[in-house]
């Protein structure tokens, strides 16, 4: 394929205007998708996405960006439910929001869970704060192009000085060949406490394309815990952009598990905008097969006296590839800011590789900051420890990998979560013990 | 129990092993003494099973099977246990986890059921007595940040546990003070039966002290130029390593 058939693509897309839902948000399409004409879908030139041939691999399997899949009728959802988590659990297939899946559990004084749509019309002056203001377009095309045609999507309100007890647990299914483009909008007011887990899936091999752009803006004094389980099938397509905007004294935990798919890549973009805010950004990916997985971070430090923590790690085996790229920007005013990186990852064949880069951009001069990142095979001598000890080689070396990949669960309060995360890791790995 | 005949093994090229002949009894322990680069650690790892070691010569044979066939598991599944010089830090596995995991594969290879978690447990209380080890050690990531001397008495807790008929000590002595030597050489004694028996391969004389060996071997050049009782140990450690390496030159 070539350059003129992704514009293609974009033009073909740009010929038809997408359906807004109010005056604010059809000028933010039409801004977008000026931007998407002008500067297309990544080349394998574009520095962003030098490892990840994303738009070779959707123009392989689709002709429009926005064809529609055919989802069947009759599903359950029992198989991606969280055993033991009472949640409100909200379901996409193929992009279109199901409400008869769906189930909102929480008293609706501690939050508001709505389609995005509807929110758009009915909470038009939080929504377009948010929407407006808050998301940089231009990091990326994908995030410009769900932008511009994103469907359906969520709106999650939690008012001050809430703690939601029940998680907001976000199924999005894959089901047939077909694209999907959905956005999550969330405003976690001051002093509130909510946690949010998104889980992606199909129910069968063909190809997907998605795009999910999430906005969170996570007030003063507030915490958010966002978990995120990858775990498409076969040729799936994905790009998530989220961005996160820190106000002062809050916290944000993230766990992003990867696992299955075609290509899934993550860009996780955090503005911490406030003082002693205390943030941990986990990552996990697990892949075999031809799986390319690719986490970008952008921890962006604006304010002074803040911590942050990024944890990504990572097992390839068979020809799968993992890329990592965390950025870390200390702003000029950002003194005292505790800022550091870890991407450790593990190759389990010849034939897998990873590429990994830490940015560190440090403009103020009164910080500490780390980044380190390694890679290579499992510890040989502690492989022969654990044989020399009865146990064989298989069992030996998932039980290294299980404990390796745990670390990265650290981050997670909620037990039913954590043990649920622990058997689907060991699952992955095949721990049998 | 043990008969080693002619072993010879060379790592990454080079021959370090040049015809070793060992017989080990049930109920025997035999001290394996020479001074440093002789082949004594070789030995120990041959016999465990290391990859890196290649055996280029000669025979191992163990309760009636060639144990050079097996793979390391299956050597330990078959009781060979090997006490570590350096044990391995392994983050994220906790002892006891991992010694479920070992106890119950080898349980498996000699046909037995599984242990179920409180015979487990209790079996574990048992054993952590023998060589004074304390439980919140053993919920600890395995060897983190453990003290020599810790990381030495898991190695004896761990044979404690898995009850193995041949038990090779590589150099379980260095690095550790007297104390935890006493404590160390205290659960191998106790552990020593007529049907089991010990490979002690250490540098010095000291630890011998502690574990009395029936047998004493000199091992010199990949070779044993020496064998006698636990006179010999006492007599090296007066003379010094180069007495023999005379001797040997003198032939």
């Amino acid at each position: 394929m070539n350059v003129a058939t992704k514009r293609d693509l974009v033009s073909e897309l740009a010929a038809v205007k997408a359906k807004s839902f109010s005056k604010a948000d059809e000028t933010l399409r039409e801004e977008s998708m000026s931007f998407l004409k002008q500067n297309g879908l990544p080349i394998s030139k574009s520095e962003e996405y030098r490892f990840t041939p994303i738009t070779r691999a959707i123009e392989k399997e689709f002709d429009s960006l926005t064809q529609d899949a055919t989802a069947s009728s009759s599903k359950s959802i029992d198989q991606y439910l969280i055993p033991g988590l009472k949640a409100n659990v909200l379901v996409f297939v193929n992009g279109s929001y199901e409400q008869s899946l769906s189930k909102i559990i929480s008293n609706p004084d501690h939050i508001t869970i709505k389609s995005l749509s509807k929110a758009i019309v009915e909470n038009a002056k939080t929504v377009d704060t948010i929407l407006v203001k808050k998301t940089d377009l231009k990091k990326d095309p994908f995030s410009a192009l769900n932008t511009a045609i994103w469907s359906e999507g969520l709106f999650i309100h939690v008012p001050e000085n809430t703690e939601v007890t029940e998680p907001v647990f976000v199924l999005h299914l894959n089901e047939g060949k077909g694209t999907a483009h959905t956005r999550i909008v969330g405003l976690v007011e001051s002093n509130s406490e909510v946690t949010l887990i998104e889980r992606f899936e199909s129910t069968n091999t063909e190809a997907s394309f998605t795009t999910i752009v999430e906005e969170i803006i996570v007030k003063e004094d507030a915490s958010l815990n966002y978990y995120k389980i990858q775990n498409d099938q076969g040729k799936a397509i994905q790009v998530c952009n989220t961005f996160i905007h820190q106000s002062d004294r809050s916290h944000v935990n993230t766990f992003t598990l990867t696992m299955n798919g075609q290509i899934i890549r993550n860009n996780l973009n955090i503005a911490i905008d406030g003082e002693n805010c205390e943030s941990h950004f986990h990552g996990l990916y697990i892949l075999n097969g031809n799986t390319l997985g690719d986490n970008h971070t952008v921890v962006d430090h604006l304010k002074p006296n803040s911590f942050s923590n990024e944890l990504y790690k990572g097992v390839m085996d068979g020809s799968s590839k993992g890329v990592f790229n965390g950025k870390i920007y200390v702003r000029p005013h950002a003194q005292k800011t505790n800022a550091f990186q870890s991407n450790r990852n593990v190759l389990l064949t010849d034939t897998a590789t990873i590429n990994t880069k830490p940015q560190l951009e440090i403009w103020a001069d009164d910080v500490k900051c780390s980044h380190g990142c390694t890679s290579g095979q499992l510890d040989e001598e502690a492989l022969f420890y654990l044989q020399s000890r009865g146990i064989g080689k298989d069992a030996a070396r998932a039980m290294l990998l299980y404990a390796f990949a745990l670390e990265a669960l650290e981050t997670i309060k909620d037990e039913n979560l954590k043990t649920y995360f622990d058997h689907l890791i060991g699952e992955r790995l095949h721990k049998n013990f | 129990m043990l008969t080693i005949k002619n072993l010879q093994a060379k790592v990454a090229e080079k021959q370090i092993l040049n015809g070793i002949d060992l017989q080990v009894n049930a109920g025997e322990v035999h001290a394996i003494m020479g001074p440093n680069g002789s082949g004594k650690s070789t030995l120990a790892s041959v016999l465990s099973g290391r990859e890196e070691y290649e055996v280029t010569g000669g025979e191992v044979n163990f309760l009636g099977k060639d144990l050079l066939e097996f793979s390391p598991e299956v050597r330990a599944r078959e009781g060979i246990f090997m006490a570590f010089q350096y044990p391995v830090e392994i983050p994220g596995v906790s002892t006891i986890n991992f010694m479920k995991t070992a106890l119950n594969q080898i349980r498996a290879h000699r046909g037995q059921q599984a242990l179920d978690a409180v015979s487990f447990l209790s079996l574990m209380k048992e054993k952590m007595k023998l060589v004074e080890i304390d439980q919140s050690l053993l919920n600890r990531s395995l060897n983190q940040g453990f003290s020599g001397g810790e990381k030495k008495r898991n190695e004896i807790f761990q044979m404690a546990m898995l009850e193995p008929k041949l038990a090779i000590l590589d150099e379980t002595d260095s690095g550790l003070d007297i104390d935890a030597l006493r404590i160390v050489a205290n659960g191998v004694n106790k552990l020593r039966n007529k049907n089991n028996a010990t490979i002690v391969v250490t540098h010095y004389q000291r630890l011998l002290d502690y574990i009395v060996p029936d047998f004493v071997h000199v091992l010199y050049k990949g070779r044993i130029v020496k064998s006698g009782t636990k006179e010999l140990a006492l007599e090296l450690e007066a003379k010094g390593y180069d007495w023999i390496k005379n001797e040997v030159a003198a032939v």
